[in-house]
C-alpha cells in the first residue's frame, strides 16, 4: 500500500506541529508514508473565492505529485473535499480520477481503510469536537443534525477510544465556526460573531480543548481565543491521537 | 451596499444579533424535532425533489393542462411574462370590478413584482393580512424572512408601531393584547374588501385547483368574504397531480416551523356562484433560470424558509442585509439570475457550510450553486482590483513549489518579528478581532528535510 501524505499549505507554513503529528501517527500505525516534496496547496482558496481558473496550476501540481499513490492522506477534510469535489475543472485523465478517488481525510483513513480504532492514545482532558463543515457535510465524516438517519462521527469514534478523553456535549453540535476561507475577511463581522458564538458554546460546556479535523477552522477559533484570553486550548485531532499523556 | 457592509451594520448591536440568531435557531430546532420523528423523511425529500425535477422538465405541458382544467372550473387564467405585466393584469381586474379596497395574504411573488406600490399609486388600498406582513407594511419595510416576515422586530417595536398606526394602548409588548388588536383591525379590513389577493403554494395540473397554506387563516378570510379572488403564482408552483400534495404538504410545514401541517391548507377550485376567481401565472425570469443547467434546481423551492433558519450567516446578518425579495441562501442563488451586478455579493455571503442543502426539503444543492455563481460573478462583474490581483498572485505561487517556499519563509519571518501593532494594523482585516498564528521558525517542509537528512547520517 503506497500512501502519500499531503500537508496543506497553511499547516506546512504556520502549523508544522500538525503535520508532524500526522506523520508520526501514521508511522505509529505501521503505514509506510511518503511525503512527496514540492507540495503547495490544493487550490481551494482561489476556487472558493470564485477564481477557479487561477487554481489550475495548483491542481496540476497536486495531481503530478500524488498520481502514483494508492492512498493520499491529509489532515484536512476541507482540502480532501476540494480535491474530490472540484477537481472537475481540469481534464479528467486517469491520474486525475485516481487522485480524486484516493484522497482521504486522516480520521476517515484510519477508521475505514486501516480499520483501527484503538491504538493506545491517551489524552486526559475535556474535549469539545468542532465538526468542520466540509468534512461533515462534504465528505460525510459524520452524520449532521439536519439529515434523518443513523448517528455517527469518525472523529468522535476515534476520541472515544482515546484514554482519558471526555467528549463534552455542545448545544449546537455542528454549526459552522465562521472561517470559510476568504469569507473570514470579506465578511469579517459575521465571521467573528460566528467564531465567538462557537467558542462560547464550548466554554459553557466546560471544554478544555477544542479539536477538529481542520486546522483552518481552528486557526480562526484560536485567533479569537488568544485575542480574548480565553481558557481554551486548540489542537488538531492528529495532535490528540498522537498523544500519550 | 454589499451584503458584508449591511451585515456589519446589523452586527453593531450584538444583543439584537444574539436575539435574532436564537429566535431562528429555535425554529430550526423545532424543525429537527419534527422531522426526526417522521419515518422515511429522507425518502420524502427524494420524492419532493423528483416530482419538482419532473415538473420542470415538462413545465410547458403541465402549465397548459393546468390552464385547461382551471378554465373548465370557471376560473379566468392570465399569463404574465414579467412583473410589469403581472401588475397591469391585477390592476385591470381590480378596475374592472370598480374595486378600491384589496386584502392580500402572503405572497412573495407580489413582493417580487412590487405590486403594492403599483396599486397604491392609483389610490387603491392594499392591506397585507398576514400579521407579520402587516407589521412590516406599517413599518414601511420589506419582509426580512419569507415565512416570518417581521422576525427582525421584537415585541416592543411592534407595540410602538401599533400605538402609532392602530391607536393601541401602551402594553409593554404584550403579544396577546397586540395580536387581539391586530385581529380586530384586520377583521374590519376583511369585511370591507372588494378584492382578495392570495399567493399559491401548489397549483395542481390535473385538477386546475390550487392550495394556499397559512397559519392564520387570512387567505380564507380574504377569499371567502370578497367577491373577487385573484391568485398570483410563479410558473414553478405547478405540481402534476393532486396526490403529490401528500408529499409537499408534509415537507412544507415541518421544514418551515416544525408543525406537522400548516393550520390552514386551503384548497381552491372554482368561484362561488356569481363571483369571480382569477389566476395570474407569472414567469418574471423563471424560464431564464430554467435555461441555466447549473441553477435550474433553484426553481424546486417551495418557500419554506428552512435554509434561512439554518443559515449561520442569515441568522447573524438579518434578512435585510441581502437587499433582495428572497433573502438567505435560496435568495442568494435566485437573485443573481435576475440582476448579477446588483446581487454580486450574495453568493459570497456564505461559508459554503452546506447546511442549507441538507435542510432543504426538496434537496436543492444550494451551496454548490453558490460556489458556481461565484465563478460566474468574478468573470462577469467588476471585482475589486486587490482581490483579483491577489488571487492571480496566489494562483501563481501555488503553481510553483519554489515560489511557495520563498513566500512562506517571508510570511513566517514577518509573523515572528514584526511588532503586533504593525501586524494588526487597519490593513489587516483578520487582525481586527483575531490574532494571527505566531510564525514558526521551521516549516513542515524544512522539518521533514532535516529529519530525512538525519536519518541518512
Amino acid at each position: 500500500m503506497k500512501v502519500g501524505l499531503f500537508i496543506p499549505c497553511y499547516i506546512n507554513q504556520l502549523y508544522p506541529q500538525v503535520g508532524k503529528a500526522t506523520l508520526e501517527l501514521l508511522e505509529k500505525l505501521n503505514v509506510q508514508v511518503a511525503y512527496p516534496s514540492g507540495q503547495t496547496c490544493c487550490g481551494q482558496p482561489m476556487a472558493n473565492s470564485g477564481y477557479e481558473s487561477d487554481s489550475v496550476g495548483a491542481c496540476n501540481n497536486f495531481v503530478e505529485l500524488f498520481k502514483g499513490f494508492d492512498y493520499i492522506v491529509t489532515p484536512s477534510g476541507s482540502c480532501a473535499y476540494h480535491v474530490k469535489k472540484h477537481y472537475n475543472i481540469i481534464p479528467q485523465s486517469e491520474d486525475v480520477i485516481n487522485v480524486r478517488n484516493n484522497v482521504y481525510e486522516l480520521c476517515d483513513f484510519i477508521l475505514n481503510v486501516l480499520k483501527i480504532k484503538d491504538f493506545g492514545a491517551s489524552f486526559p482532558y475535556k474535549v469539545g469536537v468542532h465538526k468542520s463543515c466540509h468534512g461533515l457535510r462534504g465528505l460525510r465524516l459524520g452524520s449532521c443534525s439536519e439529515v434523518v438517519g443513523e448517528r455517527y462521527s469518525y472523529i468522535e469514534e476515534l476520541l472515544q477510544h482515546t484514554k482519558g478523553v471526555e467528549i463534552m456535549p455542545l448545544k449546537r453540535s455542528d454549526e459552522c465556526c465562521g472561517f470559510g476561507g476568504t469569507f473570514a475577511v470579506t465578511e469579517e463581522a459575521v465571521s467573528v460573531k460566528m467564531g465567538k458564538d462557537k467558542i462560547k458554546d464550548h466554554l459553557d460546556s466546560g471544554v478544555e480543548v477544542i479539536t477538529a479535523t481542520d486546522t483552518s477552522c481552528l486557526m480562526h477559533l484560536e485567533g479569537l481565543v488568544t485575542r480574548n484570553n480565553q481558557p481554551l486550548k486548540v489542537l488538531h485531532i492528529a495532535e490528540i491521537l498522537n498523544s500519550n499523556l | 451596499m454589499s451584503h458584508s457592509q449591511l451585515a456589519s451594520i446589523f452586527n453593531k448591536d450584538e444583543k439584537k444579533v444574539d436575539w435574532h440568531d436564537k429566535a431562528l435557531w429555535f425554529v430550526r430546532h423545532k424543525r429537527d424535532l419534527s422531522v426526526h420523528n417522521v419515518k422515511g423523511w429522507e425518502e420524502l425529500r427524494n420524492l419532493g425533489h423528483g416530482i419538482k425535477a419532473h415538473m420542470l422538465s415538462n413545465l410547458d405541458n403541465y402549465l397548459i393542462e393546468f390552464e385547461a382544467n382551471a378554465l373548465k372550473n370557471g376560473v379566468q387564467v392570465h399569463w404574465a411574462a414579467n412583473a410589469e405585466e403581472h401588475n397591469k393584469i391585477v390592476h385591470s381586474i381590480i378596475k374592472e370590478n370598480k374595486a378600491k379596497k384589496v386584502v392580500k395574504s402572503k405572497s412573495m411573488l407580489t413582493e417580487e413584482c412590487h405590486l403594492n406600490p403599483h396599486l397604491e399609486a392609483d389610490g387603491i388600498e392594499v392591506i397585507d393580512t398576514d400579521l407579520g406582513e402587516r407589521i412590516v407594511q406599517l413599518a414601511k419595510e420589506p419582509p426580512s424572512h419569507i415565512v416570518l416576515p417581521a422576525i427582525h422586530k421584537n415585541k416592543h417595536e411592534v407595540d410602538e408601531l401599533f400605538q402609532e398606526h392602530l391607536g393601541t394602548k401602551p402594553c409593554d409588548g404584550d403579544p396577546q393584547y397586540l395580536t387581539g388588536e391586530a385581529r380586530k383591525h384586520l377583521r374590519q379590513k376583511f369585511i370591507e374588501a372588494d378584492v382578495a389577493i392570495t399567493g399559491v403554494n401548489f397549483a395542481i395540473a390535473d385538477t386546475g385547483g390550487f392550495v394556499v397554506c397559512t397559519n392564520e387563516g387570512n387567505a380564507d378570510m380574504g377569499a371567502h368574504l370578497a367577491p373577487v379572488h385573484i391568485a398570483c403564482m410563479g410558473v414553478e408552483k405547478i405540481i402534476p397531480k393532486q396526490e403529490h400534495l401528500g408529499v409537499f404538504l408534509r415537507l412544507l410545514a415541518r421544514s418551515a416551523t416544525g408543525q406537522p401541517i400548516t393550520t390552514y391548507s386551503s384548497h381552491f377550485k372554482k368561484p362561488r356562484k356569481g363571483e369571480k376567481m382569477h389566476i395570474v401565472i407569472v414567469d418574471n425570469g423563471r424560464s431564464e433560470q430554467l435555461s441555466r443547467p447549473d441553477f435550474r434546481a433553484s426553481l424546486h423551492c417551495i418557500r419554506c424558509g428552512a435554509c434561512m433558519n439554518t443559515c449561520p450567516i442569515y441568522r447573524r446578518s438579518g434578512g435585510h442585509s441581502y437587499d433582495a425579495t428572497i433573502p438567505g441562501p435560496i435568495g442568494s442563488i435566485l437573485s443573481p439570475g435576475k440582476d448579477l451586478t446588483k446581487h454580486s455579493t450574495l453568493p459570497f455571503a456564505s461559508t459554503l457550510c452546506g447546511s442549507c442543502s441538507d435542510v432543504c426539503p426538496v434537496k436543492i444543492d444550494i451551496h454548490a450553486q453558490l460556489y458556481k455563481w461565484r465563478q460566474i460573478i468574478t468573470k462577469e462583474t467588476p471585482q475589486p482590483f486587490v482581490k483579483k490581483q491577489s488571487m492571480k498572485a496566489m494562483g501563481k505561487i501555488f503553481a510553483k513549489p519554489s515560489q511557495f517556499e520563498k513566500v512562506g519563509k517571508v510570511a513566517r519571518w514577518s509573523l515572528r518579528n514584526l511588532p503586533k501593532s504593525l501586524i494588526n494594523s487597519k490593513l489587516n482585516t483578520w487582525g481586527q478581532a483575531r490574532d494571527l498564528p505566531s510564525g514558526p521558525k521551521q516549516s513542515f517542509d524544512q522539518w521533514y528535510e532535516e529529519r530525512q537528512n538525519n536519518k541518512k547520517d
